[in-house]
């Protein structure tokens, strides 16, 4: 997020969510923003389906899923064509505005209305509503990323944002909603292939030297893999070693046939997890960690606010601290690594990443910070943290517009799959319900697959609430049971993807957004049965 | 602020410098005077029910509630005195006439016995017992939500719980009704809770100060066998702070921490599936390595386990390259955990192939 939650909740005028259901995946953002709407800020919700927060909002665009980028261009179109985009802040901080007119210059009300089957004065309402506002936050979620289109959809955003100058100052900004506790994290730590720790890049050999030095070891220039591209080589028995550290792709990932058939084909597999997972069945060894109450350490939130995580029991004796089995790994393999504490990991971390250079577990630790954590870039020991980013300037120097065409979504139903499926998470269950699914009260309040559907594409299978039906896609076919309700459109359906019985994701797409191959959840064609 | 907004009053002697429209209560505890208060949640004017938070302002006859009356220039207000003390306490009496002592069998049973405010605040206030007869109560409790139940005996109407539903949560599930002349808490805990809209999230329970509205979880532990640990909710991208209540090396409940991006609030997910994982008896707790030939795991020492697994990558390594090996980190782990993965990756691998479940 360039915000933080607190002033998105109390200094904005407007708040702008765009395939979010905050108060389903992120409840207390969810709690703060009906807070906010509650003391008088308006509220834009922009999603295929009805969510407890479009009830309060001003406008609720129930757009056709795959078009949020139509969408933000027409929004631009409008605002650019009455004359309400902020001239200064483009002047002075942007490039690339003239590109971006033209593009833009061709989706006007009508064709964007028509493309996400839209009422063209919602979207001119919703256009001036964000416009004038003094301040006007985009909150955004997977709804937005999850489409093979997503990057696109980012960028669309962002061009949205710096051509009304919402970017620097509280109440505003570009605010993805990170999924699970530690994404942010994971991405700032590095795990990606194409980056070292702080988005150092790779590609950069004054950066790979960096590290070489400081690790005593050569780093490849080989840009990697991603995660759904080693599947696929995998596949090809390219990749013949896995690590997998507490990740359930048997549960997650899209397609999930072909993930099994990629797991099987690998010469060897380990698994670092909590629980035989469906992954760690496919194992060669399985190695037991330790969960966050049992460790020491920090977790980077949606925020950039690296907050610590401390231990609060002893573990059971017969399984490791994940940092002790990575490193005799490493040992055994003859990189002569250190046995060291999670507080000297972070040290070590910090004084490789300029954005964390400033944090310490013993700095988290005092009085002053408890509860608060540090934002980053904190590139100093007495750097307060950043709350807000790009104020002032953009951390490129100027904010380029990067204009996005729209395509339509990579899988569209047809006679066979004429309904569209998009999927998401649901209160009371976190993900693969590894961890909510222990607590039995979780199960009670909603343990069961289910699939909402439109009351006329019900009535038209004779399908009635609370059935048992078939779901088929052209990737393979679930129970379910229907829950029949206005919520989606016509056409449209919606599955929450937790459970194990009847998981969504056998269902899904797996074709990938080009740039960061996000698979495309939100969108792909199924057909529905009565059972 | 300029000065024309500021009045000026004393508390106890004490000069204080206060926000027009502040109440008595903020401005004593700004100038760290403790006023005893019952129905006062957090920051919020209280709704004046209790009366325990009575003070005595210079020149008017009647004491007032410092929780909901504005200071005004030139107040003098005194906090204690003999009258002050025994208004409070004639209050407290009156209170403790309608909670139903007698279904805890005067405390012994009731599960928030030595966490419960009004009996801090009467044994505070040298209330020691009932001073009227107390009647005997047996309403039905409601305790079909799987997590929270409202004990309607020991309800004494201090409405925190509707502020924290409704001015918090803001999910306006938990109401007042009159009966008769009296309020009653429409607690949407009986057998329709999960057609209410109820969130569960359990913030009306950690307002509440008696054991009226509580969560079930109490039931297994007690307030003063229980050690806290400040740490971050693993579930979701909130980042909400939290305490872990640990009774013998078990985490037993959670408590909510007035962190910077969570308020105080927390979810279900936090308060209460945020710790069984930990002490699930399905936890793995050693080693396992397939045997190729049955196709089932066996328990391997740590040392074999490891053997092996540097053993195979690294011959694969040897035979193919770095490029045929990959690692996936864990975006639920803690960024140390991640970080050295990522060094194993490149270190040890000698590969780039690394990459964590955000798009997944
Ligand atoms: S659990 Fe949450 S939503 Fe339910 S009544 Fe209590 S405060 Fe309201
Ligand atoms: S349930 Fe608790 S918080 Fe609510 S009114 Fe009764 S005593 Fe007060
Ligand atoms: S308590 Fe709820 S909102 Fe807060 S981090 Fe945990 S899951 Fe997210
Ligand atoms: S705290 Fe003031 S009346 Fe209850």
């Amino acid at each position: 997020m360039t915000n933080t939650i607190e002033d998105i909740t109390t200094a904005a005028d407007v708040i702008m969510l765009i395939g979010s259901n905050p108060e389903e995946a992120h409840p207390v953002m969810g709690m703060q923003m009906r807070q906010a709407v509650e003391h008088g800020t308006k509220l834009i919700v922009v999603d295929p389906r009805d969510i407890g927060l479009s009830a309060q909002a001003d406008i609720h665009l129930k757009l056709k899923p795959g078009t949020n980028v139509a969408f933000a261009n027409g929004m631009m179109h409008v605002i650019i064509e009455r004359g309400l985009m902020d001239r200064d802040f483009i002047a002075t901080r942007t490039e690339g505005y003239d590109d971006l007119a033209k593009l833009v210059a061709d989706y006007t009300p009508e064709r964007v209305a028509k493309i996400c089957n839209i009422d063209e004065r919602d979207l001119v309402a919703a256009a001036e509503l964000y416009a004038r506002a003094g301040a006007a936050a985009i909150v955004y979620c997977l709804g937005v990323a999850e489409h093979s289109t997503g990057t696109d959809g980012v960028k669309s955003l962002s061009n949205l944002a710096m051509l009304t100058g919402n970017y620097g100052k509280p109440g505003c900004g570009v605010n993805p909603l990170r999924g699970q506790n530690n994404v942010q994290g994971a991405c700032d730590m590095g795990a990606q292939p194409n980056t070292l720790p702080g988005y150092q890049k790779l590609s950069d050999p004054a950066v790979r030297a960096k590290f070489s030095e400081a690790w005593m070891a050569p780093i490849s220039e080989h840009e990697g893999l991603k995660s759904t591209e080693v599947m696929n080589a995998a596949a090809k028995g390219e990749v013949k070693g896995l690590f997998i550290f507490g990740e359930d792709p048997m549960r997650t990932d899209p397609d999930i046939g072909h993930v099994a058939h990629a797991l099987s084909t690998l010469d060897f597999l380990v698994v670092d997890e909590l629980f035989l997972t469906e992954t760690a069945k496919m194992a060669d060894v399985v190695l037991p960690g330790r969960a966050y109450a049992e460790k020491e350490g920090v977790f980077t939130n949606t925020e950039r606010r690296v907050q610590r995580v401390r231990k609060a029991v002893e573990a059971n004796p017969g399984t490791r601290d994940d940092i002790w089995i990575f490193t005799e790994i490493m040992r055994r393999m003859g990189y002569d690594q250190p046995h060291l504490t999670s507080a000297q990991v972070m040290d070590e971390m910090a004084s490789l990443t300029p954005s964390y250079a400033g944090m310490s577990h013993a700095r988290l630790d005092t009085e002053e910070l408890r509860g608060r954590g540090l934002q980053w870039p904190c590139p100093a020991p007495d750097h307060p943290g950043t709350p807000i980013l790009h104020v002032g300037k953009f951390s490129r120097g100027t904010g380029l517009f990067a204009p996005a065409a729209y395509r339509p979504s990579a899988e569209l139903p047809d006679g066979e799959f004429p309904l569209v499926m998009m999927t998401g998470r649901v209160l009371a269950q976190y993900n693969a319900c590894a961890m909510t699914g222990r607590t039995e009260g979780c199960n009670e309040i909603v343990g069961e697959s289910f699939i909402e559907m439109n009351v006329a594409d019900a009535a038209a299978r004779g399908i009635a609430d609370g059935d048992a039906v078939l779901v088929t896609s052209r990737r393979g076919q679930i129970r379910s049971r229907a829950h029949v309700s206005q919520k989606t459109n016509a056409g449209e359906t919606w599955m929450p993807f937790h459970f194990q019985d009847g998981n969504a994701n056998v269902l899904t797409s797996d074709a990938l957004d080009p740039t960061c191959k996000v698979p495309e959840y939100k969108v792909c064609a199924i057909e529905v049965a009565k059972a | 602020m300029s000065n024309e907004n500021l009045v000026h009053v004393t508390i106890d002697g004490c000069e204080v410098c206060a926000p027009a429209g502040e109440t008595i209560l903020h401005a004593a505890l700004r100038a760290n005077i403790q006023i005893p208060r019952l129905c006062a949640l957090g920051n919020d004017a209280g709704v004046g029910m209790c009366r325990v938070c009575v003070v005595e302002v210079k020149g008017q006859d009647a004491l007032v509630t410092a929780c909901n009356t504005p200071v005004a220039e030139g107040m003098e207000i005194s906090t204690h005195g003999e009258r002050v003390e025994a208004s409070r306490r004639m209050s407290l009496s009156l209170i403790l006439a309608e909670h139903g002592l007698n279904s805890t069998n005067y405390c012994f049973s009731c599960r928030k016995n030595g966490d419960c405010q009004l009996q801090a605040v009467c044994n505070a206030l040298g209330v020691t017992e009932p001073a009227y007869p107390i009647p005997a109560q047996d309403k039905p409790h409601r305790d079909s939500n799987p997590f929270l139940e409202f004990d309607p005996n020991l309800c004494i109407r201090c409405q925190r719980c509707v502020v924290a539903c409704n001015e918090r949560a803001c999910n306006h599930t938990l109401h007042t009704a009159k009966r008769g002349a009296r309020l009653t808490i429409e607690a949407p805990f009986g057998p329709d809770w999960d057609t209410t809209g109820c969130e569960s999230c359990g913030c009306c329970a950690a307002a509440c100060p008696t054991g009226a509205l509580i969560e079930k979880r109490r039931a297994t532990y007690r307030s003063w066998e229980v050690e806290p640990t400040l740490t971050t909710c693993p579930h979701c991208g909130v980042g909400c702070q939290l305490e872990l209540l640990v009774k013998d090396n078990r985490v037993v409940d959670t408590r909510a921490y007035h962190g910077a991006s969570n308020k105080g609030l927390l979810c279900v997910k936090g308060r209460s599936a945020s710790f069984d994982f930990v002490r699930s008896g399905d936890r793995l707790t050693t080693p396992l390595i397939k045997n190729h030939d049955t196709g089932e795991f066996e328990p391997a020492s740590w040392d074999d386990a490891l053997d092996l697994v540097a053993r195979r990558f690294t011959e694969l390594r040897e035979e193919y390259g770095g490029e045929a090996l990959a690692a996936f980190a864990c975006s639920r782990s803690t960024d140390e955990d991640i970080y050295m993965l990522e060094k194993m990756a490149r270190t040890a691998f000698h590969t780039n192939n690394v990459d964590n479940c955000a798009r997944v």
